[in-house]
């Protein structure tokens, strides 16, 4: 009985962290454009530019 | 700059990371140093694209609209074929960014927030009660299998008693978050007085759910709080699967909007120039449309001459001139120089408008359509629920207590519950639409293949629809082959279908074309070409300086050289290459093959000649089609309706059914149940077939659903139901009817008559 009262609230806690990533995955819009993330992922991303960011370089002006 | 926001690679994640926008609206101590404060201020836009369809073109879409400044982030979605923009700045208009897109060559019009957010978030909801409700089912279920098998043997009954209190944890927050979208729809239902196939399920899940419970407090055997959760289960699938069908469909009249010009440049009486909003317009400004530009205004031309492409509109892929005082439509293009226009009618006045309002009015009409799942549950319900009493009295007549009575009437009550009904119809439709798709076929409408199945009349529009819209070189006048040999080398430099149709009829007869001549392309007059001794020119009668007009056909251009009287070129439409097949097709099977055609009599006639259609009407303005259809409908048919352009599109919603060529204009896209891809007409055929065959199989789905009722409601009855074959009974039903759906997809299908 022991072994019970402690595995099934561990399967069961296991069960619910698949559910909650899955609502996360579908709430942050995972599922939202699966061919896209597909080319998305051929991408090239060019190199960073080495130059340091000022605060106000992020500044949009009006 | 605004650019250095929207790099989404901060992470070297690339573009998984969460957009940068999203952050936006919480106070952040990056922007504290910004000269003019948090640039909190955006604002965000969602745009259509048409044509975007591959990885290449979603970077290209991307890249141009970063570009701008202004344009905070960018986020394409290939599937959607949409784009969510996040601006920064005010001062950048939805016109603009799709200019840009137009000089880029992606076809862009703006998506009214409401509806795009709505759809979606109707879905996500949805798979969320999904996701909850399989995790609790499966869960549930494997405590209850446990049971089930060590029941009879080792299991003690306080371990019993274990399982059941923690699958009434899990199941009791669960029935109440994964049911919420049933019991919303019947307390809806049962507000107006009616019974829907929500009722008896909200009530099953229920009452089962407080009778488990009150079982386990009873440390009892009668638990069904798997059957409960494994039936919202299924059931929120078949839901899903039925809204994500009906999201794609949206109203084709909202759709319309987005066609029209949001913003008009007014030329005001001093000279100067402004900017307002197209539903500011009155009759009676000039309206200044650039090049490239659609129209906003119904009116006549003041200032400027040009071509205006009028496809939308009436259909027409060849552009029309149109000089000082002609008249020109809202919507349309201008395609040459930029122009003046007087105008007459605006906003809600234009014959873009009224051809909105006609296709609103035929939609209301449509929507009266009810659907066959629907039509099951206004019979289902009612027997269910009477079943059900009948149980309860009639155990406590034969003198049981009423903890057994009520156990028999929730057991028969469960078992009724209409898994596999639900599930019916929408698999099928999936399966249906899967195999429409890989064959180029989209279907937009859910209950769309469901009209289609009862259809007894097919109406063809002629332009575009029965003829592949290219045309051909059919004669040469007043002239021979070594004119078209010389017009073939100037038409070489255009674009136009008629310069196009030369040069392949040249290539066809093998003449060369290697002179090369240096060209200009006037729009709305024609090529023309300096030669020593003057000009060669190509196009229009009057401008080629002929001495009459053609009178049999509108479909000619002239060309005339130095030293040489002026020739003619005849054009006729090409038929699609399997139209006369799949046309005898329809007709053998017993289907009324119909034309109903704008253009002149004489053509009509042609046509219908040549494809062995007795039937044809000429000359139809938008308004003659649908009194038309409507006469056909109040003969009691059921019209298919298959055309293409504008001026279809009040006819396309006005019939029963519909389906539009994807060469087709936008906006009957969407009036359309289904649209069709490449050059065959075959795919009606294929997808009248598929549609008869889909209904065959919901009636079949229908037919196991209600089988196992009928074996399982007798057991219940008797109250020999135990959970276990409760469970099974689900299980089993669901699964056959999704079997049987699949069937659809591989099965070699034939088109049957009315």
């Amino acid at each position: 009985m022991t072994a019970l009262a402690w595995l099934i609230p561990a399967a069961l806690a296991l069960g619910l962290l698949g559910l909650a990533a899955f609502l996360w995955a579908l709430n942050s819009g995972q599922f939202d454009d699966l061919e896209g993330a597909s080319w998305r992922a051929l991408e090239d991303h060019p190199p960073k530019e080495e130059t340091s960011r000022k605060r106000g370089d992020d500044c949009v002006e009006d | 700059m605004a650019e250095a926001l929207i790099s989404s690679s901060e992470e070297g994640v690339g573009n998984y990371a969460e957009p940068e926008y999203r952050r936006v609206g919480t106070p952040g101590a990056e922007y504290r140093d910004c000269p003019n404060g948090d640039p909190l201020q955006s604002q965000s836009l969602t745009l259509t694209i048409e044509n975007m369809t591959c990885g290449a073109c979603m970077r290209k879409v991307e890249a141009r609209l970063n570009d701008i400044p202004g344009v905070r982030d960018v986020r394409a979605n290939l599937s959607a074929k949409r784009v969510l923009l996040t601006l920064s700045s005010a001062a950048v208009t939805a016109q603009q960014l799709i200019d840009v897109l137009a000089e880029a060559g992606f076809k862009a019009a703006e998506l009214s927030e409401a509806i795009s957010s709505r759809d979606k978030d109707q879905e996500r909801h949805l798979l969320q009660r999904v996701a909850v409700a399989g995790f609790a089912a499966a869960n549930i279920m494997l405590l209850s299998v446990s049971i089930w098998s060590g029941g009879g043997g080792d299991m003690t009954a306080s371990v019993k008693s274990l399982f059941h209190w923690i699958s009434a944890v899990i199941a009791l927050p669960v029935v109440v978050y994964a049911g919420q979208p049933f019991y919303a729809s019947a307390l809806t239902a049962l507000r107006s007085g009616r019974l829907n196939m929500d009722v008896p399920i909200s009530l099953g899940v229920l009452l089962a759910t407080s009778m488990s419970l009150y079982q386990t407090t009873q440390s009892s055997e009668q638990v069904y709080f798997d059957a409960a959760v494994t039936l919202l289960f299924f059931l929120l699938i078949g839901r899903f699967l039925d809204t994500r069908m009906r999201a794609r469909a949206h109203g084709a009249a909202a759709n319309l909007l987005s066609l029209r010009a949001t913003a008009a440049k007014v030329l005001l009486p001093d000279g100067s120039v402004e900017t307002i909003a197209s539903r500011r317009l009155q009759p009676g400004m000039n309206v200044l449309v650039p090049a490239g530009a659609r129209i906003a205004v119904d009116g006549r031309l003041e200032q400027g001459e040009s071509a205006v492409d009028e496809s939308l509109i009436t259909g027409e892929s060849l552009p029309r001139k149109a000089v000082a005082g002609d008249w020109v439509y809202a919507g349309s293009i201008n395609i040459g120089g930029p122009i003046v226009v007087k105008a007459v009618d605006t906003d809600d006045n234009t014959l873009l408008s009224e051809i909105g309002r006609l296709m609103s009015a035929a939609e209301q009409n449509r929507s009266r359509y009810v659907r066959l799942a629907d039509r099951a549950a206004g019979i289902y319900a009612p027997a269910v629920h009477i079943l059900s009493l009948a149980t309860f009295c009639g155990w406590m007549l034969f003198g049981a207590t009423w903890q057994m009575a009520l156990t028999a009437a929730i057991a028969t009550l469960i078992i009724t519950c209409p898994c596999a009904l639900a599930l019916a119809v929408p698999v099928v439709q999936v399966a249906a639409t899967s195999r429409l798709f890989a064959k180029g076929i989209l279907v937009k409408a859910a209950d769309g293949l469901e009209r289609m199945a009862e259809i007894d009349t097919v109406v063809f529009d002629k332009t575009g629809t029965l003829t592949s819209g290219i045309p051909q070189l059919l004669d040469i006048r007043y002239g021979d082959e070594t004119d078209l040999q010389m017009a073939a080398s100037l038409a070489v430099n255009s674009n136009h279908p008629y310069a196009k149709a030369l040069v392949a009829a040249a290539r066809k007869r093998n003449l060369s074309f290697d002179v090369v001549y240096q060209t200009t392309e006037i729009a709305g007059l024609g090529l023309k070409s300096e030669v020593a001794g003057g000009e060669i020119r190509l196009g229009s009668a009057t401008w080629c300086g002929a001495p009459h007009e053609l009178d049999e056909t509108d479909a000619a251009i002239w060309m005339s050289a130095p030293g040489k009287s002026p020739a003619a070129f005849t054009f006729s439409e090409t038929l699609r290459t399997d139209a006369a097949a799949s046309i005898r097709q329809l007709s053998e099977v017993g289907l009324d093959v119909q034309v109903l055609s704008g253009d002149r009599v004489e053509a009509v006639v042609d046509v219908a000649a040549d494809l062995g259609i007795q039937t044809w009407r000429a000359r139809q303005t938008p308004a003659d089609k649908i009194e038309y259809l409507e006469a056909l409908k109040s003969e009691g048919r059921s019209v298919l309706m298959i055309g293409d352009g504008l001026n279809d599109a009040p006819a396309l919603a006005a019939a029963s059914a519909s389906l539009s060529p994807a060469t087709a204009a936008d906006i009957s896209q969407t009036a359309a149940d289904a649209i069709f891809q490449g050059e065959k007409l075959g795919a009606v055929v294929e997808t009248l077939a598929v549609a008869q065959a889909s209904r065959r199989m919901a009636l079949q789905n229908f037919a196991i659903a209600l089988g196992y009722n009928a074996v399982f409601v007798p057991l219940a009855m008797l109250g020999l139901v135990t959970p276990l074959l409760a469970a099974i009974a689900m299980s089993a039903s669901s699964i056959g009817v999704t079997a049987n759906a699949l069937r659809l997809r591989s099965r070699k299908l034939e088109v049957t008559g009315p």
